[in-house]
């Protein structure tokens, strides 16, 4: 081994330790400001809004006492029934419909597929409260309003345009000589979805979920205004804890921490495809 | 392609659209039969403040046992809960049957025909006692003789400042004093205690917040937002010597941060012995004499600071207005009637303590000798403050429209947001007051024009 080859060597481990650092750092950065809120959400009131902060300050679990109903007696279980129930089902709607459109955008392109996709992603070029108004309209004549299923229709079409671009990507990554392997077996198009497309796109399938559900989740605008009494979602309840008088910064971040739960549930769960799935269309 | 496999194609999507359909179909019966639609049910919009926390708690207990009537709330912050009883109302989508309205809503939206009366209810249910309602807050709830909100709870504003800190410096709280005099008693009390500052008065951006208290020192200073014929008078001496006086006042002996700080931030200043005085909402004095407060019994309370006018102070009440869409308007005075009622005033006194009273609305509460006894640092204090304001007249010259601390149309919440955010930036430094005004005159000057023409 010549010297040279040593010192390129020792150089790129340099280089890749000095790498993992600065991916270390990034992470760090990033998670900051999630475990500033967590920090806040067990400090008392007082102690959450002093200016400078006070870090050591002693730990109580009284703010998220108050997200479960101690303060007002209100509970928050039906604003989280409603946010899982517009996210699930607009997640399971957009699978639906995303996995047969990006089938015939990739494996078997319509004619003209190029347009079909840029009109897709024109639907999300209209800035989204632009439409709030006629939606509103719409949805107050339609005898709609304050009702969940007019979120999951709505977080439906609004994550149907990613979820066709993500898709549609990860159906070119699978092989045509399965296809056609299968279809000389005689498969026909359901199988051919069911058995073996879904398979091999599953991280895909995975991802395009999680992204679908995460959006959905976290949807302030739309279900702050089409909502009310019965139909409101979790970030619109979250709100709720905000006062121009009186304390809330400690009720506020421990709502906050427990309403982003259920997201970071799914994406450890997912992690391991969703890993899978955001590499998949890198290869090429 | 085989003809099988054509009619999968063509299959295929229609099945997965009528799937969805059927889905959707079967899914919205069960997600509409969910809410509030039952016989005796009302919803109710309220702004998130203590007082209606406190009443989302006593209401099932107390008003839905004794009546059966299901209350649904909903409560957001106050600028989302104006956004959405706006629109609610504006369109009369009949969603709530109640909003927490203030005295700045109700006239126009009586004006547009969006309210329910309220005489006729108020008239026929005695128990009520209407003529125990305070007649400022009364008649900043009636348009053309009608009364279109019941007050839940009433606010004016007053001078704060720490007793104790003025007694070691040698000082004296004149019993009403003026804007000179406050300013001379921040410039002598700043730096008192190691880190406190002279005063607090709100800096934060906001129609509701800097706005108001500064309109009030226009107002005693000889400002006023129109004349009479709606001409914008921001850069008039008047209005410029009072935003001048403000901003330096804050600048030299203000509180640090001045430019965010709100009445939330103010309250936590004088809490905390960063301020010795601080002029705001009468409400205030509910959380300073709490007892958990570390000032309480330390804080001494006088009349808004004036100069030309007798009184200065302003008038703000979160009243319950009906939406006039409302199919439930039986249930909804009888809930008004309970909250807005006497008893409700003794149940908060004996069930959550004597300070947390919803108080400001009624002439009873003041003679109420549980409530006098707890509240005895600030109750008369507040009760002169509220008794004194005059919301058609409120400084040197007529108005165009009502209003103390603000102009009583609906503009007025983006105008004065948009002309506090100059003044913001007068008081960080960022511009000169000269600047924010001619640039805020030129805003009003455009609404005023609107109003000219009529």
């Amino acid at each position: 081994m010549t010297a040279a080859a040593v010192s390129s060597r020792a150089s790129a481990r340099r280089n890749s330790a000095l790498l993992g650092l600065l991916a270390w750092l990034g992470g760090v950065l990033f998670f900051l400001p999630f475990a500033w809120m967590v920090l806040t959400s067990l400090h008392s009131e007082p102690a959450a809004a002093t200016n400078p902060p006070s870090v050591g300050a002693g730990l109580t679990l009284q703010g998220y006492r108050e997200f479960f109903g101690a303060g007002s007696g209100v509970s928050p279980w039906p604003p989280l029934i409603n946010s899982l129930t517009a996210s699930v089902a607009s997640t399971l709607l957009v699978l639906l419909l995303s996995v047969p459109a990006a089938y015939a955008l990739s494996i078997r392109p319509v004619r003209k597929w190029t347009d079909v996709m840029f009109f897709f992603l024109s639907t999300k070029m209209l800035p989204a409260v632009a439409g709030l108004l006629p939606i509103y309209l719409i949805a107050q004549n339609a005898g709609m309003l304050d009702d969940i299923w007019l979120l999951v229709i709505l977080y439906t079409s609004m994550n149907l345009p990613i979820a066709v671009w993500m898709m549609r990507s990860f159906l070119a990554e699978v092989p045509k000589e399965i296809l056609e392997a299968a279809s000389i077996d005689g498969a026909g198009l359901p199988t051919v979805l069911l058995r073996i497309v879904a398979p091999v796109a599953m991280p895909g399938i995975a991802a395009t979920a999680l992204i679908s559900f995460i959006f959905s989740w976290n949807e302030l605008l739309f279900a702050r205004v089409l909502t009310g009494v019965v139909a409101g979602t979790a970030p619109v309840f979250l709100t709720g804890f905000v006062t121009s008088q009186g304390l809330f910064l400690a009720k506020v971040c421990a709502a906050a921490v427990c309403v982003s739960v259920p997201v970071l549930v799914a994406g450890f769960a997912a992690q391991d495809k969703l890993v899978q799935g955001l590499s998949l269309g890198a290869v090429k | 392609m085989t003809i099988r496999q054509t009619v999968l194609r063509r299959t295929v999507p229609l099945g997965v659209v009528v799937l969805c359909g059927a889905t959707l179909a079967g899914c919205s019966g069960a997600g509409g039969a969910g809410g509030g639609s039952q016989a005796h049910s009302i919803n109710v919009l309220m702004v998130n403040n203590p007082q209606m926390e406190d009443l989302q708690k006593l209401t099932a207990a107390n008003f839905t046992k004794a009546t059966g009537i299901k209350v649904n709330f909903t409560v957001l912050p106050e600028n989302d809960a104006r956004d959405k009883f706006t629109q609610d109302f504006s369109s009369q989508s009949g969603q709530y049957d109640i909003a927490t309205i203030s005295n700045y809503e109700v006239p126009f939206y009586a004006k547009n025909g969006w309210l329910a009366s309220l005489s006729g209810p108020a008239a026929g249910d005695t128990g009520f006692q209407q003529s125990d309602i305070l007649p400022t807050i009364q008649q900043a709830l009636t348009y053309n003789g009608q009364l279109y909100a019941e007050p839940f709870y009433g606010e004016s504003s007053f001078l704060m400042y720490r007793k104790d800190v003025f007694a070691a410096k040698g000082l004296t709280m004149p019993a009403n004093p003026t804007w000179e005099q406050v300013a001379d008693l921040a410039a002598k009390t700043d730096g008192a205690q190691p880190g406190m500052k002279g005063i607090c008065l709100r800096g934060q951006p906001g129609w509701g917040e800097l706005m108001a208290p500064l309109t009030t020192v226009a107002n005693t200073m000889g400002g006023t937002w129109f004349d009479q014929n709606w001409q914008a008078q921001l850069t008039a001496p008047a209005f410029t010597a009072a935003t001048n006086f403000y901003v330096n006042l804050l600048r030299a002996h203000g509180e640090a941060g001045a430019p965010q700080a709100g009445f939330t931030e103010c309250l936590n200043d004088l809490e905390q012995g960063k301020v010795a005085m601080w002029y705001d909402a009468t409400s205030a004095a509910g959380s300073l004499e709490a007892s958990d407060s570390p000032v309480a019994g330390k804080v001494g309370y006088v009349p808004a600071p004036a100069d030309q006018t007798k009184a200065s102070g302003w008038l703000y009440t979160w009243a319950w207005g009906v939406q006039k869409a409302s199919t439930h308007q039986g249930d909804a005075w009888k809930f008004i009637s309970w909250a807005s009622g006497q008893g409700y005033e003794q149940l908060v006194g004996k069930t959550l303590g004597w300070s947390r009273v919803p108080a400001g609305k009624r002439a009873s509460t003041y003679s109420d000798p549980n409530y006098v006894a707890a509240a005895s640092a600030f109750a008369q204090a507040t009760k002169t403050a509220l008794t004194s304001v005059d919301p058609q007249n409120p400084g040197v010259q007529p108005r165009p429209a009502p209003g103390i601390q603000f102009v009583g149309i609906p503009e007025f919440t983006d105008l004065g947001t948009q002309v506090s955010q100059q003044i913001s930036d007068a008081i960080a430094g960022q511009i000169s007051v000269d600047q924010a005004l001619k640039n805020s005159q030129t805003l009003a000057a455009k609404v005023g024009a609107k109003y000219a023409g009529q």
